[in-house]
Protein backbone atom coordinates (compact mmCIF):
# COMPACT_ATOMS: atom_id res chain seq x y z
CA UNK A 1 0.00 0.00 0.00
CA UNK A 2 1.53 3.36 -0.57
CA UNK A 3 2.45 5.76 2.02
CA UNK A 4 -0.18 8.43 2.65
CA UNK A 5 2.23 10.50 5.14
CA UNK A 6 5.89 10.56 4.87
CA UNK A 7 8.09 12.30 7.09
CA UNK A 8 11.50 12.47 6.63
CA UNK A 9 14.38 14.12 8.81
CA UNK A 10 11.47 16.51 10.13
CA UNK A 11 12.68 19.08 12.42
CA UNK A 12 12.04 22.11 13.75
CA UNK A 13 13.49 24.38 16.49
CA UNK A 14 12.08 27.48 17.77
CA UNK A 15 14.21 30.61 18.83
CA UNK A 16 12.66 32.19 22.15
CA UNK A 17 13.98 34.64 24.00
CA UNK A 18 14.94 33.90 27.40
CA UNK A 19 15.91 35.78 30.65
CA UNK A 20 15.89 35.67 34.88
CA UNK A 21 13.19 37.00 37.13
CA UNK A 22 12.70 40.73 38.30
CA UNK A 23 13.66 44.19 37.24
CA UNK A 24 16.88 44.34 36.70
CA UNK A 25 16.74 41.59 34.27
CA UNK A 26 13.87 43.12 32.03
CA UNK A 27 15.91 46.48 31.87
CA UNK A 28 19.04 44.20 30.87
CA UNK A 29 16.55 42.76 28.29
CA UNK A 30 15.75 46.25 26.75
CA UNK A 31 19.34 46.79 25.51
CA UNK A 32 20.72 43.00 25.64
CA UNK A 33 18.58 40.44 25.12
CA UNK A 34 19.10 36.73 24.87
CA UNK A 35 17.63 33.69 23.02
CA UNK A 36 17.45 30.07 23.31
CA UNK A 37 16.90 27.71 20.76
CA UNK A 38 14.62 24.82 21.29
CA UNK A 39 14.81 21.75 18.91
CA UNK A 40 10.91 21.18 19.17
CA UNK A 41 11.27 18.08 16.56
CA UNK A 42 14.43 16.48 15.79
CA UNK A 43 14.54 14.98 12.76
CA UNK A 44 11.75 12.65 12.80
CA UNK A 45 11.16 10.01 10.13
CA UNK A 46 8.33 8.04 9.94
CA UNK A 47 5.89 6.50 6.95
CA UNK A 48 1.77 5.92 7.13
CA UNK A 49 -0.07 4.09 5.11
CA UNK A 50 -3.35 4.93 3.42
CA UNK A 51 -6.17 3.43 5.49
CA UNK A 52 -4.20 3.57 9.23
CA UNK A 53 -4.73 4.80 12.33
CA UNK A 54 -1.41 5.73 14.37
CA UNK A 55 -1.43 6.81 17.58
CA UNK A 56 1.28 9.54 18.17
CA UNK A 57 2.46 9.55 22.02
CA UNK A 58 4.21 11.91 23.90
CA UNK A 59 4.41 13.42 27.16
CA UNK A 60 3.36 17.68 27.23
CA UNK A 61 5.91 19.35 24.75
CA UNK A 62 7.14 16.23 23.31
CA UNK A 63 7.15 17.62 19.98
CA UNK A 64 3.78 15.83 18.68
CA UNK A 65 1.85 18.90 18.25
CA UNK A 66 4.46 20.75 16.17
CA UNK A 67 4.98 17.38 14.49
CA UNK A 68 0.87 17.76 13.40
CA UNK A 69 0.85 21.71 12.87
CA UNK A 70 4.19 21.13 10.48
CA UNK A 71 2.33 18.01 8.52
CA UNK A 72 -1.32 20.24 8.08
CA UNK A 73 0.77 23.28 6.70
CA UNK A 74 0.42 25.77 10.41
CA UNK A 75 4.37 25.70 10.42
CA UNK A 76 7.67 25.77 7.92
CA UNK A 77 9.72 22.84 8.99
CA UNK A 78 13.56 24.02 9.60
CA UNK A 79 14.75 21.22 7.65
CA UNK A 80 13.84 17.97 6.52
CA UNK A 81 10.61 17.25 5.06
CA UNK A 82 6.80 16.06 5.10
CA UNK A 83 5.25 14.88 2.16
CA UNK A 84 1.43 14.09 2.63
CA UNK A 85 -0.64 12.76 0.03
CA UNK A 86 1.74 14.16 -2.35
CA UNK A 87 1.66 17.35 -1.44
CA UNK A 88 4.50 19.50 0.76
CA UNK A 89 2.49 20.73 3.34
CA UNK A 90 4.39 23.47 4.20
CA UNK A 91 3.70 25.01 0.30
CA UNK A 92 -0.29 25.02 1.95
CA UNK A 93 -1.96 24.05 -1.53
CA UNK A 94 -5.60 24.37 -1.73
CA UNK A 95 -5.58 20.95 -3.20
CA UNK A 96 -3.89 19.76 -0.37
CA UNK A 97 -6.08 21.67 2.24
CA UNK A 98 -8.96 20.32 0.97
CA UNK A 99 -8.19 16.81 1.41
CA UNK A 100 -6.65 16.89 4.85
CA UNK A 101 -8.18 18.77 8.02
CA UNK A 102 -6.52 19.20 11.84
CA UNK A 103 -8.93 18.85 14.61
CA UNK A 104 -7.63 20.38 17.77
CA UNK A 105 -9.14 19.55 21.26
CA UNK A 106 -9.18 23.10 22.30
CA UNK A 107 -10.01 24.94 18.90
CA UNK A 108 -12.82 26.69 18.29
CA UNK A 109 -13.78 27.08 14.57
CA UNK A 110 -17.98 27.85 14.62
CA UNK A 111 -19.32 31.06 15.16
CA UNK A 112 -19.72 31.86 18.93
CA UNK A 113 -23.23 33.18 18.38
CA UNK A 114 -25.05 30.95 15.49
CA UNK A 115 -26.12 27.58 15.45
CA UNK A 116 -23.27 25.11 14.32
CA UNK A 117 -25.57 24.69 10.65
CA UNK A 118 -24.53 28.54 9.97
CA UNK A 119 -21.18 27.22 10.47
CA UNK A 120 -21.13 24.71 8.43
CA UNK A 121 -23.04 26.38 5.58
CA UNK A 122 -20.06 28.77 5.48
CA UNK A 123 -17.57 25.89 5.58
CA UNK A 124 -19.43 24.57 2.49
CA UNK A 125 -18.49 27.83 0.49
CA UNK A 126 -15.48 27.87 1.96
CA UNK A 127 -14.17 24.44 0.54
CA UNK A 128 -16.59 25.17 -2.42
CA UNK A 129 -18.68 21.95 -2.17
CA UNK A 130 -21.62 21.42 -4.22
CA UNK A 131 -25.09 21.32 -1.85
CA UNK A 132 -26.22 18.21 -3.28
CA UNK A 133 -23.04 16.71 -1.95
CA UNK A 134 -22.48 18.93 0.65
CA UNK A 135 -26.27 18.04 2.31
CA UNK A 136 -25.55 14.50 2.39
CA UNK A 137 -22.15 14.21 3.77
CA UNK A 138 -23.72 16.85 6.41
CA UNK A 139 -26.75 14.81 7.32
CA UNK A 140 -24.86 11.43 7.75
CA UNK A 141 -22.12 12.98 9.80
CA UNK A 142 -24.76 14.54 12.31
CA UNK A 143 -26.45 10.95 12.07
CA UNK A 144 -23.51 9.25 12.85
CA UNK A 145 -22.31 11.56 16.10
CA UNK A 146 -26.25 12.08 16.87
CA UNK A 147 -26.20 15.93 16.82
CA UNK A 148 -29.23 16.68 15.31
CA UNK A 149 -30.69 18.44 18.16
CA UNK A 150 -27.24 20.07 18.83
CA UNK A 151 -26.52 21.69 15.59
CA UNK A 152 -29.70 24.04 15.77
CA UNK A 153 -28.73 25.45 18.83
CA UNK A 154 -26.26 28.46 19.11
CA UNK A 155 -22.58 27.07 19.50
CA UNK A 156 -22.11 29.62 22.91
CA UNK A 157 -25.04 27.69 24.91
CA UNK A 158 -23.59 24.15 24.06
CA UNK A 159 -21.43 22.15 26.70
CA UNK A 160 -17.48 21.55 25.84
CA UNK A 161 -18.34 18.05 24.79
CA UNK A 162 -21.45 19.11 22.45
CA UNK A 163 -19.36 21.39 21.10
CA UNK A 164 -16.40 19.32 20.51
CA UNK A 165 -18.51 16.85 18.61
CA UNK A 166 -20.18 19.73 16.29
CA UNK A 167 -16.76 21.18 15.58
CA UNK A 168 -15.69 17.28 14.63
CA UNK A 169 -18.46 17.26 11.94
CA UNK A 170 -17.81 20.61 10.99
CA UNK A 171 -14.43 19.78 10.46
CA UNK A 172 -14.93 16.75 8.51
CA UNK A 173 -17.76 18.19 6.25
CA UNK A 174 -15.35 18.28 3.21
CA UNK A 175 -14.61 14.32 3.57
CA UNK A 176 -10.93 14.74 4.01
CA UNK A 177 -8.69 11.76 3.71
CA UNK A 178 -6.37 12.25 6.37
CA UNK A 179 -7.06 13.27 10.10
CA UNK A 180 -4.34 14.92 12.31
CA UNK A 181 -6.41 14.64 15.77
CA UNK A 182 -4.79 16.66 18.20
CA UNK A 183 -6.23 15.43 21.47
CA UNK A 184 -9.87 15.60 20.81
CA UNK A 185 -11.15 14.21 23.56
CA UNK A 186 -9.73 16.48 26.25
CA UNK A 187 -11.57 17.29 28.67
CA UNK A 188 -14.34 15.41 27.73
CA UNK A 189 -16.36 12.97 29.96
CA UNK A 190 -16.36 9.28 29.79
CA UNK A 191 -19.35 8.45 27.53
CA UNK A 192 -18.58 11.59 24.96
CA UNK A 193 -14.85 10.60 24.69
CA UNK A 194 -16.35 6.75 23.63
CA UNK A 195 -18.53 8.45 21.10
CA UNK A 196 -15.64 10.42 19.68
CA UNK A 197 -13.79 7.52 19.30
CA UNK A 198 -16.40 5.28 17.99
CA UNK A 199 -17.33 7.87 15.13
CA UNK A 200 -13.14 8.17 14.54
CA UNK A 201 -13.41 4.26 14.48
CA UNK A 202 -16.11 4.94 11.63
CA UNK A 203 -14.97 7.49 9.83
CA UNK A 204 -11.61 5.52 9.04
CA UNK A 205 -13.56 2.36 8.35
CA UNK A 206 -16.52 4.40 5.95
CA UNK A 207 -14.09 6.32 4.37
CA UNK A 208 -10.89 4.71 4.60
CA UNK A 209 -9.01 7.95 5.63
CA UNK A 210 -5.83 7.77 7.26
CA UNK A 211 -5.47 9.09 11.15
CA UNK A 212 -2.92 10.37 12.83
CA UNK A 213 -3.89 10.76 16.48
CA UNK A 214 -2.30 12.17 19.81
CA UNK A 215 -4.04 11.59 23.01
CA UNK A 216 -3.19 11.82 26.68
CA UNK A 217 -5.88 8.95 27.41
CA UNK A 218 -4.88 5.48 26.45
CA UNK A 219 -8.46 4.49 26.31
CA UNK A 220 -7.86 6.38 23.19
CA UNK A 221 -5.46 4.67 21.58
CA UNK A 222 -6.05 1.24 22.38
CA UNK A 223 -9.15 1.52 21.18
CA UNK A 224 -8.56 3.15 17.81
CA UNK A 225 -4.75 2.45 17.07
CA UNK A 226 -2.66 -0.94 16.06
CA UNK A 227 0.67 1.27 15.45
CA UNK A 228 1.90 3.73 18.07
CA UNK A 229 4.42 6.40 17.53
CA UNK A 230 6.19 7.29 20.77
CA UNK A 231 8.14 10.57 20.58
CA UNK A 232 10.17 12.30 23.58
CA UNK A 233 12.22 15.43 23.44
CA UNK A 234 11.39 15.67 19.87
CA UNK A 235 13.02 12.54 19.23
CA UNK A 236 11.08 8.71 18.29
CA UNK A 237 11.81 6.61 20.51
CA UNK A 238 9.29 4.01 19.43
CA UNK A 239 7.43 3.23 16.43
CA UNK A 240 5.94 -0.22 16.15
CA UNK A 241 2.28 -2.17 16.70
CA UNK A 242 1.02 -0.98 19.94
CA UNK A 243 1.29 -4.52 20.94
CA UNK A 244 4.91 -4.62 20.82
CA UNK A 245 5.13 -2.15 23.13
CA UNK A 246 4.49 -3.90 26.40
CA UNK A 247 7.32 -6.55 25.12
CA UNK A 248 10.09 -4.07 24.23
CA UNK A 249 8.89 -1.63 27.04
CA UNK A 250 7.24 -3.61 30.01
CA UNK A 251 9.88 -4.24 32.70
CA UNK A 252 7.72 -5.74 34.81
CA UNK A 253 4.24 -8.53 34.50
CA UNK A 254 1.98 -8.85 37.19
CA UNK A 255 0.96 -12.27 38.51
CA UNK A 256 -2.55 -12.42 40.50
CA UNK A 257 -3.26 -15.93 41.80
CA UNK A 258 -6.16 -16.96 44.36
CA UNK A 259 -5.05 -19.32 46.94
CA UNK A 260 -7.13 -22.70 47.92
CA UNK A 261 -7.75 -20.45 51.14
CA UNK A 262 -9.45 -17.91 49.43
CA UNK A 263 -6.38 -15.31 49.78
CA UNK A 264 -6.15 -13.49 46.95
CA UNK A 265 -2.28 -12.40 46.07
CA UNK A 266 -0.71 -10.22 43.52
CA UNK A 267 2.55 -9.68 42.80
CA UNK A 268 4.86 -7.62 40.53
CA UNK A 269 7.97 -9.51 39.01
CA UNK A 270 10.74 -8.47 36.24
CA UNK A 271 9.50 -9.61 32.61
CA UNK A 272 12.42 -12.06 32.64
CA UNK A 273 11.21 -13.74 35.41
CA UNK A 274 7.89 -14.30 35.33
CA UNK A 275 8.08 -17.69 34.60
CA UNK A 276 10.10 -19.18 37.00
CA UNK A 277 8.28 -16.83 39.75
CA UNK A 278 4.62 -18.51 38.07
CA UNK A 279 6.53 -22.04 38.73
CA UNK A 280 7.89 -21.24 42.31
CA UNK A 281 4.04 -19.75 43.22
CA UNK A 282 2.59 -23.10 41.34
CA UNK A 283 5.01 -25.39 43.23
CA UNK A 284 4.86 -23.92 46.81
CA UNK A 285 1.17 -23.05 47.11
CA UNK A 286 -1.76 -24.87 46.33
CA UNK A 287 -3.42 -22.34 43.70
CA UNK A 288 -6.95 -22.13 42.46
CA UNK A 289 -6.37 -19.28 40.08
CA UNK A 290 -3.80 -17.36 38.35
CA UNK A 291 -3.21 -14.84 35.73
CA UNK A 292 -0.31 -13.35 34.39
CA UNK A 293 -0.84 -9.92 32.76
CA UNK A 294 1.17 -6.75 30.94
CA UNK A 295 1.46 -3.91 33.07
CA UNK A 296 -1.54 -1.75 31.60
CA UNK A 297 -0.66 0.47 28.82
CA UNK A 298 0.06 4.01 30.79
CA UNK A 299 2.57 2.25 33.06
CA UNK A 300 4.29 1.21 29.66
CA UNK A 301 4.29 4.52 28.61
CA UNK A 302 5.86 6.31 31.30
CA UNK A 303 8.54 3.25 31.52
CA UNK A 304 9.24 4.67 27.58
CA UNK A 305 9.71 7.64 28.66
CA UNK A 306 11.72 7.29 31.60
CA UNK A 307 14.15 4.71 29.22
CA UNK B 1 -20.51 8.47 -1.11
CA UNK B 2 -17.79 6.71 -2.09
CA UNK B 3 -15.02 6.24 0.28
CA UNK B 4 -12.52 8.35 -0.90
CA UNK B 5 -13.90 10.66 -3.88
CA UNK B 6 -13.14 14.23 -3.23
CA UNK B 7 -15.89 16.40 -3.23
CA UNK B 8 -16.66 17.99 -6.47
CA UNK B 9 -15.79 21.87 -7.21
CA UNK B 10 -17.75 24.47 -8.00
CA UNK B 11 -16.07 26.92 -10.24
CA UNK B 12 -13.98 29.30 -9.02
CA UNK B 13 -15.74 32.90 -10.01
CA UNK B 14 -19.01 31.44 -9.22
CA UNK B 15 -17.54 29.65 -5.74
CA UNK B 16 -16.19 33.34 -4.98
CA UNK B 17 -19.44 35.36 -5.31
CA UNK B 18 -21.00 32.25 -3.06
CA UNK B 19 -18.31 32.50 -0.33
CA UNK B 20 -19.07 36.04 -0.14
CA UNK B 21 -23.21 35.80 -0.10
CA UNK B 22 -22.58 33.18 2.34
CA UNK B 23 -20.28 35.34 4.57
CA UNK B 24 -21.87 38.27 4.53
CA UNK B 25 -25.73 36.62 5.34
CA UNK B 26 -23.94 34.87 8.49
CA UNK B 27 -22.41 38.03 9.63
CA UNK B 28 -26.07 40.09 9.27
CA UNK B 29 -27.21 37.45 11.53
CA UNK B 30 -24.18 37.49 13.90
CA UNK B 31 -25.80 41.16 14.25
CA UNK B 32 -28.86 40.69 14.47
CA UNK B 33 -28.09 38.62 17.90
CA UNK B 34 -27.08 41.52 19.61
CA UNK B 35 -29.48 44.03 18.71
CA UNK B 36 -28.88 46.44 21.49
CA UNK B 37 -24.73 46.61 20.25
CA UNK B 38 -25.85 47.35 17.05
CA UNK B 39 -28.00 50.72 18.60
CA UNK B 40 -25.16 51.31 20.52
CA UNK B 41 -22.47 51.23 18.07
CA UNK B 42 -24.10 53.10 15.61
CA UNK B 43 -24.81 55.84 17.94
CA UNK B 44 -21.14 55.98 18.83
CA UNK B 45 -20.71 56.08 15.35
CA UNK B 46 -22.54 59.14 15.11
CA UNK B 47 -21.21 60.76 18.22
CA UNK B 48 -18.30 61.46 16.14
CA UNK B 49 -18.90 63.36 13.19
CA UNK B 50 -21.86 65.56 15.13
CA UNK B 51 -19.02 66.81 17.47
CA UNK B 52 -17.06 67.99 14.25
CA UNK B 53 -19.78 69.34 12.66
CA UNK B 54 -21.04 71.39 15.75
CA UNK B 55 -17.42 73.02 15.77
CA UNK B 56 -16.70 73.60 12.68
CA UNK B 57 -20.32 75.17 12.53
CA UNK B 58 -19.21 77.34 15.66
CA UNK B 59 -16.41 78.46 14.20
CA UNK B 60 -17.81 79.48 10.62
CA UNK B 61 -20.89 81.21 12.21
CA UNK B 62 -18.35 83.34 14.26
CA UNK B 63 -16.21 83.94 11.08
CA UNK B 64 -18.92 85.28 8.98
CA UNK B 65 -20.64 81.91 8.00
CA UNK B 66 -18.03 80.18 6.54
CA UNK B 67 -14.07 79.03 7.22
CA UNK B 68 -11.88 78.36 3.94
CA UNK B 69 -14.79 78.84 1.89
CA UNK B 70 -16.79 76.39 3.67
CA UNK B 71 -20.63 77.41 4.98
CA UNK B 72 -22.48 75.88 7.68
CA UNK B 73 -24.49 74.05 5.10
CA UNK B 74 -21.19 72.53 3.59
CA UNK B 75 -19.88 71.44 6.88
CA UNK B 76 -23.18 69.44 7.35
CA UNK B 77 -23.24 67.87 4.15
CA UNK B 78 -19.39 67.08 5.05
CA UNK B 79 -20.17 65.76 8.39
CA UNK B 80 -23.42 64.15 7.20
CA UNK B 81 -21.72 62.02 3.75
CA UNK B 82 -18.54 61.44 6.76
CA UNK B 83 -20.92 59.17 8.81
CA UNK B 84 -21.72 56.97 5.82
CA UNK B 85 -18.22 56.33 4.72
CA UNK B 86 -16.91 55.81 8.11
CA UNK B 87 -19.75 52.88 8.44
CA UNK B 88 -17.89 51.57 5.53
CA UNK B 89 -14.75 52.25 6.62
CA UNK B 90 -15.34 50.04 9.36
CA UNK B 91 -12.37 47.20 9.19
CA UNK B 92 -11.10 44.55 10.49
CA UNK B 93 -8.15 46.57 13.03
CA UNK B 94 -4.74 45.38 13.02
CA UNK B 95 -5.45 45.54 16.98
CA UNK B 96 -7.21 42.46 16.74
CA UNK B 97 -4.80 40.42 15.13
CA UNK B 98 -3.22 39.74 18.38
CA UNK B 99 -6.32 38.58 19.38
CA UNK B 100 -6.34 36.10 16.47
CA UNK B 101 -3.17 34.77 16.49
CA UNK B 102 -3.33 34.03 20.37
CA UNK B 103 -7.18 32.04 20.43
CA UNK B 104 -6.12 29.86 17.75
CA UNK B 105 -8.49 31.99 14.99
CA UNK B 106 -5.45 32.62 12.68
CA UNK B 107 -4.34 28.51 12.31
CA UNK B 108 -7.85 28.01 12.25
CA UNK B 109 -7.92 30.18 8.89
CA UNK B 110 -4.74 28.88 7.50
CA UNK B 111 -6.15 25.36 7.78
CA UNK B 112 -8.71 26.54 5.09
CA UNK B 113 -8.39 26.55 1.36
CA UNK B 114 -8.82 30.34 0.84
CA UNK B 115 -7.16 33.14 2.06
CA UNK B 116 -8.04 35.08 5.51
CA UNK B 117 -8.22 38.45 3.27
CA UNK B 118 -11.31 37.22 1.48
CA UNK B 119 -12.79 36.09 4.97
CA UNK B 120 -12.35 39.66 6.61
CA UNK B 121 -13.75 41.33 3.46
CA UNK B 122 -16.46 39.20 3.21
CA UNK B 123 -17.19 39.36 7.08
CA UNK B 124 -17.23 43.20 7.03
CA UNK B 125 -19.12 43.81 4.06
CA UNK B 126 -21.72 41.96 5.65
CA UNK B 127 -21.40 43.84 8.99
CA UNK B 128 -22.59 46.63 7.43
CA UNK B 129 -25.76 45.68 5.92
CA UNK B 130 -27.59 46.90 9.32
CA UNK B 131 -25.44 50.01 9.93
CA UNK B 132 -26.42 51.14 6.45
CA UNK B 133 -29.95 50.27 7.26
CA UNK B 134 -29.86 52.34 10.69
CA UNK B 135 -27.58 55.26 9.28
CA UNK B 136 -30.85 56.39 7.03
CA UNK B 137 -33.10 57.69 9.48
CA UNK B 138 -29.96 58.70 11.19
CA UNK B 139 -29.10 61.31 8.23
CA UNK B 140 -32.87 62.13 8.03
CA UNK B 141 -32.19 63.23 10.97
CA UNK B 142 -29.21 64.73 10.94
CA UNK B 143 -30.53 66.36 7.91
CA UNK B 144 -32.95 67.88 9.13
CA UNK B 145 -31.41 69.60 12.58
CA UNK B 146 -28.20 70.59 10.53
CA UNK B 147 -29.66 71.32 6.92
CA UNK B 148 -27.10 70.32 4.79
CA UNK B 149 -26.06 72.01 1.45
CA UNK B 150 -25.91 68.79 -1.08
CA UNK B 151 -26.93 68.58 -4.54
CA UNK B 152 -24.99 65.70 -6.46
CA UNK B 153 -25.08 65.26 -10.27
CA UNK B 154 -26.26 61.64 -11.12
CA UNK B 155 -22.17 60.54 -11.79
CA UNK B 156 -21.01 62.25 -8.67
CA UNK B 157 -24.24 59.82 -6.93
CA UNK B 158 -23.01 56.85 -9.26
CA UNK B 159 -18.70 57.08 -8.87
CA UNK B 160 -19.88 57.62 -5.15
CA UNK B 161 -21.57 54.16 -4.76
CA UNK B 162 -17.88 53.02 -6.43
CA UNK B 163 -15.78 55.01 -4.69
CA UNK B 164 -17.20 53.84 -0.78
CA UNK B 165 -16.89 50.01 -1.61
CA UNK B 166 -13.33 51.27 -3.28
CA UNK B 167 -12.41 52.95 -0.37
CA UNK B 168 -13.30 49.95 2.06
CA UNK B 169 -11.23 47.39 -0.28
CA UNK B 170 -8.41 49.90 0.43
CA UNK B 171 -8.94 50.18 4.12
CA UNK B 172 -9.55 46.67 4.62
CA UNK B 173 -5.93 45.52 2.45
CA UNK B 174 -4.03 47.91 4.49
CA UNK B 175 -5.02 47.28 7.54
CA UNK B 176 -4.57 43.62 7.09
CA UNK B 177 -0.88 44.11 5.99
CA UNK B 178 -0.50 45.99 9.01
CA UNK B 179 -1.91 43.35 11.21
CA UNK B 180 -0.09 41.17 9.75
CA UNK B 181 3.12 42.99 11.80
CA UNK B 182 1.66 41.25 14.59
CA UNK B 183 3.00 38.12 13.14
CA UNK B 184 6.60 39.32 13.56
CA UNK B 185 6.40 41.21 16.87
CA UNK B 186 3.63 40.68 19.14
CA UNK B 187 3.27 44.07 20.40
CA UNK B 188 2.50 46.13 17.25
CA UNK B 189 0.26 48.43 18.69
CA UNK B 190 2.98 51.63 18.77
CA UNK B 191 2.68 51.28 14.73
CA UNK B 192 -0.47 50.93 14.52
CA UNK B 193 -0.77 54.38 16.68
CA UNK B 194 1.61 56.03 13.48
CA UNK B 195 -0.68 55.18 11.57
CA UNK B 196 -4.04 56.04 12.93
CA UNK B 197 -2.59 59.51 13.54
CA UNK B 198 -1.34 59.75 10.10
CA UNK B 199 -4.73 58.59 8.91
CA UNK B 200 -6.76 61.38 11.29
CA UNK B 201 -4.90 63.70 9.88
CA UNK B 202 -4.28 63.78 6.18
CA UNK B 203 -7.39 61.58 5.51
CA UNK B 204 -10.68 64.34 5.92
CA UNK B 205 -11.28 62.39 8.79
CA UNK B 206 -10.47 64.94 11.48
CA UNK B 207 -11.08 67.94 9.06
CA UNK B 208 -11.67 68.72 5.29
CA UNK B 209 -8.66 68.20 3.28
CA UNK B 210 -9.48 72.04 1.93
CA UNK B 211 -8.43 73.12 5.49
CA UNK B 212 -5.31 71.67 5.99
CA UNK B 213 -1.77 73.22 5.03
CA UNK B 214 -1.03 73.30 1.61
CA UNK B 215 1.92 70.84 2.44
CA UNK B 216 -0.03 68.73 3.95
CA UNK B 217 -2.50 68.30 0.87
CA UNK B 218 -0.09 67.55 -1.43
CA UNK B 219 1.28 65.06 1.09
CA UNK B 220 -1.81 63.66 1.07
CA UNK B 221 -2.17 62.92 -2.44
CA UNK B 222 0.72 60.48 -2.36
CA UNK B 223 -1.00 58.63 0.46
CA UNK B 224 -3.86 56.11 0.26
CA UNK B 225 -5.55 57.68 3.20
CA UNK B 226 -7.39 60.40 1.42
CA UNK B 227 -8.79 58.13 -1.41
CA UNK B 228 -10.51 56.32 1.56
CA UNK B 229 -12.19 59.33 3.26
CA UNK B 230 -11.99 62.40 1.44
CA UNK B 231 -12.34 61.36 -2.09
CA UNK B 232 -15.63 59.56 -1.53
CA UNK B 233 -17.18 62.24 0.64
CA UNK B 234 -16.06 64.95 -1.77
CA UNK B 235 -17.62 63.01 -4.63
CA UNK B 236 -20.88 63.98 -3.43
CA UNK B 237 -20.98 67.18 -1.70
CA UNK B 238 -18.18 69.05 -3.49
CA UNK B 239 -18.23 69.64 -7.20
CA UNK B 240 -15.78 67.76 -8.70
CA UNK B 241 -15.27 67.23 -12.64
CA UNK B 242 -16.19 64.43 -14.29
CA UNK B 243 -12.27 64.45 -15.04
CA UNK B 244 -11.40 64.73 -11.48
CA UNK B 245 -13.96 61.42 -10.48
CA UNK B 246 -12.82 59.44 -13.18
CA UNK B 247 -9.48 60.08 -11.76
CA UNK B 248 -9.94 59.57 -8.65
CA UNK B 249 -11.81 56.39 -9.33
CA UNK B 250 -8.44 55.59 -10.74
CA UNK B 251 -6.30 56.57 -7.33
CA UNK B 252 -8.06 54.01 -5.88
CA UNK B 253 -8.10 51.51 -8.44
CA UNK B 254 -4.00 52.08 -8.34
CA UNK B 255 -4.16 51.92 -4.38
CA UNK B 256 -6.52 48.83 -4.31
CA UNK B 257 -3.41 46.98 -6.71
CA UNK B 258 -0.87 48.16 -4.51
CA UNK B 259 -2.85 46.81 -1.38
CA UNK B 260 -3.06 43.55 -3.07
CA UNK B 261 0.45 43.19 -3.93
CA UNK B 262 1.47 43.93 -0.43
CA UNK B 263 -1.15 41.93 1.31
CA UNK B 264 0.63 38.90 -1.44
CA UNK B 265 4.13 39.92 -0.74
CA UNK B 266 3.84 40.47 3.45
CA UNK B 267 1.27 37.31 3.70
CA UNK B 268 3.72 34.71 2.01
CA UNK B 269 6.78 35.85 4.29
CA UNK B 270 4.60 36.13 7.52
CA UNK B 271 3.18 32.82 6.96
CA UNK B 272 6.76 31.39 6.66
CA UNK B 273 7.96 33.27 9.79
CA UNK B 274 4.13 32.37 11.81
CA UNK B 275 4.61 30.36 15.05
CA UNK B 276 1.03 28.98 15.74
CA UNK B 277 1.32 30.01 19.14
CA UNK B 278 -1.73 30.08 21.07
CA UNK B 279 -4.44 27.50 20.63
Amino acid sequence: MAAVVEVEALTKVFRVPEREAGLRASLRGLVNRTWREVRAVDAISFSIEAGEVVGFLGPNGAGKTTTLKMLSGLLFPTSGEGRVLGHIPSKRERDYLRRMTLVMGNRNQLQWDLPALDSFELNRAIYRLPRADFARTRDELIDLLDVGDLVRKPVRNLSLGERMKVEVVGSLLHLPQVLFLDEPTIGLDVTMQKRIRNFIAEYNARYGATVLLTSHYMADVEALCKRVIVIHHGKILFDGQLSTLGDRFGAYKTIEAVLADGERISLRVPRAETSQATAKLLAEHEVHDLTVEDPPIEDVIEQVFAS
Amino acid sequence: MSARALPQQESWLRSMFDFYATTMRTQIQTQFQYRAATYMYTLGMVAEPTIYLVVWRTIANSHGGSVGGIDAGQFAAYYIVWTLVRTMNVVFTPFGWEERIREGQLSAQLLRPLHPVHYDLGWFAGHKIPWLVMYLPIAIGLSLIFHPTIDPRPLEVLVFLVAIWGAYVIRSLNHFVLGMVTIWTTRASAIFQVWFLSELLLSGRLVPLTLMPHWAQAVSSWLPFKWTFYFPIETLVGNMSTASLIGGLGMQLLWTGVGALLVTGTWRLSVRHYSAVGN
